[in-house]
C-alpha cells in the first residue's frame, strides 16, 4: 500500500475504533441499569422514517458549522470552548437586524448574516487577543466569556424584546417573510422539509477546506498547529495566526444558530435552542477536523438525538442514554487516534526501512567502513 | 593538554570487582540497528567513559542499562549477578541511576520535596530524609542544602541534585548522559572533583561524552562505540584525543578542511551593535559587530549557551527585544520580519531541527514548503502549488541524496541525517544570498557529516555568504575562513583558522586568552582535534 492508502484506511479505522468502544460501552451501562440492551440498540438503530430523517439533516446543519468552528481552532491547537457562547450574541444579533429590516428582503437576511459572523468573529476575538498579547488560555477565557454571552444576551432580550401574543415567552420582533431563507422540499408532504440554510453550511465546508489545504493562510494555520517553534523559525507571525484563527472560528460559530433563525424560529427568544456549541468539540474530535468528517460526525450525532426520541415511550428507558454514548465517544477517539498514530508511525517507518534496504542494500556507510551498520540518528 | 593531567588514583583496572557486565547487547529498531554486540565492563570505584559520535548508539545503550528499553540479545550483569531490568523502577532496585542530560527537577518545589518524590517509602518526607540528603551531601561534598527552592539554583547545583537524587535511591552504578552539555568551565571541573568523590566511595561511574579532553581527563577507562557497536576500550594514558577520534569515526578521521579561499571584498551581512538584553541583569548579546562578505564563512566558536542560540535567532529576527543593525546585501532589515528575512534571502539551518526546522508529522512535501510559504515554487498567488512542491521535493531528494521512499513520507520517519539534508536541500534552494548553520551536523551520521560539509563548501564556492556556529572545533577550522570566538554574549576575539589551533580557540573561549598557551611538546602541532580545553 501506498503511504497515503495507508493513511486514509488508518484515519478511517480511528473513528470506527471509537464508535465500536462507545456502543460497547454504553450497552455496559444498559446492562449494570438492567434495562433491555437489545431494545434500546433496535430502536435507535432503526431506519428513521421520512419526518425523523429531515430532522436529522436539520440538526445535523446546525452540529456541522458547530463542527467546523471548532475544527478551524483545533487545527492550531487552540481549544475554543467558547462556541455556545459565540453563536448566542451572533444568533441574537442576526435575530435583531433581521427583525429589524433596515434593508429589503435578501439584502436584510445577508445583513444578518454579516453582522452574526462579525458578532461571533468579535466575541472569539476577545479570547485570541488576550492569549496572543498576554498569554491567557482561550480555554479559560472562551468559557468565561460564555457565561458573559448569556448574560448579556438576556440583558439584551429584555431592552429590545416584544411578547409574543397569547404567550409568556419573550423574543425579538419576527424576521419579515421576505427574508427568511426558503426550505428545501424534502418530500411529498410540504411540512416536511430541509433547511435551506443547508447550502450555507455546505459552503462552508468546501472553504474550510479549501483554505487549510490549498492556500497560504491555511499552511500557516496548520504549521502552527503541528509546531510553533517550527512556525516561527519559518517565518510565521504566530501573534497574528493566533488572532486571525479565533476570529476565523468564532465568525463561523455566529452561523450556528442561523439555520434555526432563519429557517424555523425567525425570532431569538428565551427558548432558543442553546448547547449546541459543546456538542461541536465532541463532532470535530469525532471528524478528525476534516469537514467531511465532520459532517459524518455532526450527522451521527444528530441521528442518535433523534433516533433516542421514542426510547422513553416504546421501552421506557430514558433517552439521556445517548448523552452517555456521546460523552464516550468523546473520549474513545481521542484515546483511538492516539493509538493509530502511535500504530501508524511505527508502521512509517518500517515502511521507509524496508523501502530503503531495497534500494540500498549496503547501507549509509562508507565503503572504508568495515563495520558497515545501520545508523542511529 | 592532551595527556591526561590527573594521573588515575583509582586501582588498577583489573582489580577492582566488576559492578557491571554488558555482554553482546544488541537493539534493533525498524531499519536501524542502534545496538549490535556491545560488550562492556564497569569495575567498582572508577569511571568508565563511552564515548561515541551524536547516533552511535549510546543513549540507546543506556536506556537499556536503565531499563528504559529491554535489550533484543545480550546480557545484563551487576555485581555478578544476571538481571533482566523491565523498567527504570528495576534498575533503581538494583542500584543503578541515571542522570539525564535535561534535569528532571519541579522548579517550585525545594531540594528536598525533589529528591524524595517518588520514593517517599525510603526516609520518609521529613526530618528523616532532611537528614539523609545532608549525609549524602556531605559523605560526597556536594554542598547540597534541602530547603533550597530548586528555582534558585545554578545549572551546577541542579545537576548536584540530580546525582543526589540517585545517591538518595541507593544507586551503586551512576550513569550521566553528557553531563558536560550544559556546564560551564568552572562547573565541569567541579562536577569531575564530585565525580572523583564518588569514585573513591567505590562507585561505578559511567560518563557518556564527545569531549575527547574532558573523557581523558576524568576517565580511568574509556569504551568506544562506533555505528552501535563497541569498538575498543582503550586506557586514557597513552592515548591521545586524535587516536581516540579515530577509533570514534572509523579508519580516517573526515575533514571538513576547505579549499582556496573564494572570500571577495563585497560585504554582504552587515551586523552592527547587536544586543539583546535579559530579564535577569547581564544581557544575552552585548554591542556584536561584524561583516561576512560575499564567498566567506564566518564559524562561531563559543561554549554552549554562551549566546549563538540568541545571536542566530537575532538575525532572523525570532527575538524581541534585539536592537541593532541586521543589513542584508546593502537592505536594512533590522526591523523586518522572520519572513521577509527568509524572503530577503537568508536560509536558516537550525540548530534543532525537531523544534525549528521540520513539521514532524507532515509529509516531506510539506516540510519542503515551510519558510517557503510565500515563494515560488511551493506558492503561486495565495495558493500553495501541491504539484510543483512536490516536483522540486523530489529534486531535493535527488540532489542532496535524502534517502526515503518519497515525498509523502512522514518526516518523522527519517533518520536525523536525512531529515537535516531535507533542510539543507530546502535552505539552499530559492537562491540565497547568506546561509545561517547552526550546528548543522550535529547528530547526524558520518556520511551525511560529510555531504553536509560539501554543501556549505559548495555555497560558499557559488559566493554565498555562510554564518556557521559549531561546538565541533574541527568543523569550524575545517569550514571557516575567520573564526569569532563569542564568550557571554560578547565577540571576545578573531582567529584565522588557518593558524589556530584548538587549544587556543579552547582558551579564548573560556575567557582565558590573555594567558599564552604555548603547547607543551607531546602535543602534536597538526591541528589535533582535541577540543578546547577546559582548564
Amino acid at each position: 500500500m501506498s503511504p497515503r492508502v495507508t493513511r486514509l484506511v488508518l484515519g478511517l479505522a480511528a473513528p470506527l475504533l471509537a464508535l465500536v468502544a462507545a456502543f460497547a460501552i454504553t450497552s455496559l451501562v444498559l446492562i449494570i441499569a438492567g434495562d433491555p440492551v437489545g431494545g434500546v440498540w433496535s430502536t435507535i438503530l432503526q431506519v428513521p422514517a421520512e419526518r425523523n430523517m429531515a430532522n436529522i439533516i436539520n440538526n445535523a446543519t446546525v452540529l456541522y458549522l458547530s463542527g467546523l468552528a471548532v475544527a478551524v481552532g483545533f487545527r492550531m491547537n487552540l481549544f475554543n470552548i467558547g462556541v455556545d457562547g459565540q453563536y448566542r450574541v451572533a444568533a441574537f444579533t442576526a435575530a435583531v437586524v433581521a427583525g429589524e429590516a433596515w434593508l429589503p428582503g435578501y439584502l436584510n437576511t445577508a445583513l444578518a448574516i454579516v453582522c452574526a459572523m462579525a458578532v461571533g468573529a468579535a466575541w472569539a476575538g476577545i479570547a485570541g487577543v488576550l492569549r496572543a498579547t498576554r498569554g491567557v488560555s482561550e480555554v479559560i477565557s472562551t468559557i468565561m466569556l460564555n457565561f458573559i454571552a448569556t448574560g448579556l444576551v438576556a440583558y439584551l432580550l429584555r431592552k429590545v424584546a416584544v411578547r409574543e401574543a397569547g404567550s409568556n415567552e419573550i423574543g425579538t420582533k419576527q424576521i419579515p417573510e421576505g427574508s427568511r431563507i426558503p426550505s428545501i422540499p424534502f418530500s411529498d408532504n410540504p411540512a416536511i422539509s430541509l433547511y435551506g440554510f443547508l447550502v450555507i453550511a455546505a459552503f462552508f465546508g468546501f472553504l474550510f477546506w479549501f483554505v487549510l489545504n490549498k492556500t497560504r493562510f491555511g499552511f500557516d494555520l496548520r504549521a502552527t498547529g503541528q509546531s510553533t517553534t517550527a512556525a516561527v523559525a519559518s517565518g510565521i507571525n504566530v501573534t497574528r495566526m493566533t488572532i486571525g484563527a479565533l476570529l476565523i472560528s468564532g465568525a463561523i460559530a455566529g452561523l450556528v444558530g442561523l439555520p434555526i433563525l432563519f429557517g424555523d424560529a425567525y425570532a431569538y427568544g428565551s427558548t432558543f435552542q442553546s448547547g449546541l456549541g459543546f456538542a461541536g468539540i465532541a463532532i470535530a474530535l469525532l471528524g478528525r477536523n476534516h469537514p467531511i468528517g465532520i459532517a459524518v460526525g455532526a450527522l451521527l450525532f444528530a441521528f442518535l438525538d433523534e433516533q433516542s426520541n421514542p426510547l422513553q415511550i416504546i421501552i421506557g428507558v430514558s433517552p439521556d442514554i445517548v448523552a452517555i454514548t456521546q460523552g464516550v465517544i468523546v473520549l474513545t477517539v481521542v484515546i483511538s487516534y492516539e493509538v493509530v498514530r502511535r500504530y501508524g508511525v511505527r508502521l512509517e517507518q518500517r515502511h521507509v526501512a524496508s523501502a530503503l534496504e531495497k534500494h540500498d542494500p549496503a547501507g549509509p556507510a562508507s565503503p572504508t567502513d568495515s563495520t558497515t551498520k545501520g545508523v542511529s540518528a | 593538554m592532551s595527556t591526561p593531567a590527573q594521573a588515575p588514583a583509582a586501582p588498577p583496572a583489573g582489580e577492582a570487582p566488576l559492578a557491571v557486565r554488558l555482554r553482546g547487547i544488541g537493539k534493533r529498531f525498524p531499519g536501524v540497528i542502534a545496538n549490535d554486540d556491545v560488550n562492556i565492563d564497569v569495575r567498582r570505584g572508577t569511571i568508565h567513559a563511552i564515548v561515541g559520535e551524536n547516533g552511535a548508539g549510546k543513549s540507546t545503550l543506556m536506556k537499556i542499562l536503565y531499563g528504559v528499553q529491554a535489550p533484543d540479545s545480550g546480557t545484563i550483569e551487576l555485581s555478578g549477578e544476571q538481571v533482566s531490568l523491565a523498567s527504570p523502577a528495576d534498575a533503581i532496585k538494583h542500584g543503578v541511576g541515571m542522570v539525564f542530560q535535561h534535569f528532571m527537577l519541579a522548579d517550585n518545589l525545594t531540594v528536598l520535596e525533589n529528591v524524595v518524590l517518588g520514593a517517599e517509602k525510603l526516609h520518609g518526607i521529613g526530618g528523616d530524609a532532611k537528614a539523609e540528603i545532608a549525609r549524602i551531601s556531605d559523605a560526597y561534598g556536594l554542598g547540597i542544602e534541602p530547603d533550597h527552592l530548586v528555582e534558585s539554583l545554578g545549572v551546577g547545583a541542579r545537576q548536584r541534585v540530580e546525582i543526589l537524587k540517585v545517591l538518595y535511591r541507593g544507586a551503586r552504578v551512576i550513569i550521566l548522559d553528557e553531563p558536560t552539555a550544559v556546564l560551564v568551565p568552572q562547573e565541569v571541573d567541579e562536577l569531575f572533583d564530585n565525580l572523583r568523590g564518588l569514585k573513591a566511595e567505590g562507585l561505578a561511574v559511567i560518563f557518556i561524552s564527545h569531549k575527547l579532553d574532558e573523557v581523558l581527563s576524568v576517565a580511568d577507562e574509556v569504551t568506544v562505540i562506533r555505528r552501535g557497536t563497541t569498538v575498543r576500550t582503550v586506557d586514557p594514558v597513552g592515548v591521545t584525543a586524535r587516536q581516540l577520534a579515530e577509533l570514534m569515526v572509523g579508519s580516517e578521521l573526515p575533514s571538513p578542511s576547505t579549499e582556496a579561499s573564494t572570500v571577495t571584498d563585497k560585504v554582504l551581512l552587515h551586523i552592527a551593535h547587536l544586543s539583546l538584553p535579559s530579564d535577569e541583569g547581564r544581557p544575552l548579546l552585548d554591542d556584536i559587530s561584524f561583516d561576512i562578505h560575499k564567498g566567506e564563512v564566518l564559524g562561531i566558536a563559543g561554549v554552549e549557551g554562551n549566546g549563538q542560540a540568541e545571536l542566530v535567532e537575532s538575525i532572523m529576527g525570532m527575538r524581541k527585544g534585539a536592537t541593532g543593525d541586521v543589513v542584508l546585501n546593502g537592505r536594512d532589515l533590522s526591523t523586518t520580519s522572520t519572513r521577509g528575512r527568509r524572503e530577503g534571502g537568508i536560509g536558516y539551518i537550525p540548530e534543532d531541527r525537531h523544534r525549528h526546522g521540520l513539521l514532524l508529522d507532515a509529509p516531506l512535501w510539506e516540510n519542503r514548503v515551510l519558510g517557503h510559504q510565500t515563494r515560488e515554487p511551493s506558492a503561486r498567488r495565495g495558493l500553495i502549488d501541491k504539484g510543483a512542491a512536490r516536483a522540486d521535493t523530489q529534486r531535493i531528494i535527488d540532489e542532496y541524496d535524502v534517502r526515503t521512499p518519497g515525498v509523502d513520507t512522514l518526516a518523522r520517519a527519517l533518520s536525523g541525517g536525512n531529515q537535516q539534508k531535507l533542510i539543507v536541500g530546502r535552505e539552499m534552494a530559492g537562491a540565497p544570498i547568506l546561509l545561517v548553520a547552526a550546528h548543522p551536523t550535529r547528530g547526524v551520521d558520518v556520511g551525511a557529516q560529510g555531504a553536509i560539509w560539501a554543501h556549505i563548501k559548495k555555497a560558499r564556492r557559488e559566493g554565498l555568504a555562510v554564518l556557521l556556529i559549531s561546538a565541533d572545533l574541527d568543523e569550524l577550522i575545517g569550514l571557516s575562513d575567520r573564526i569569532e570566538v563569542i564568550l557571554r554574549g560578547r565577540l571576545v576575539g578573531s582567529f584565522d583558522p588557518s593558524h589556530v589551533t584548538p587549544q587556543q580557540l579552547g582558551s579564548a573561549m573560556t575567557g582565558a586568552s590573555d594567558e599564552t598557551v604555548t603547547p607543551t611538546t607531546d602535543t602534536p602541532t597538526t591541528g589535533t582535534p582535541t577540543s578546547g580545553e577546559t582548564a
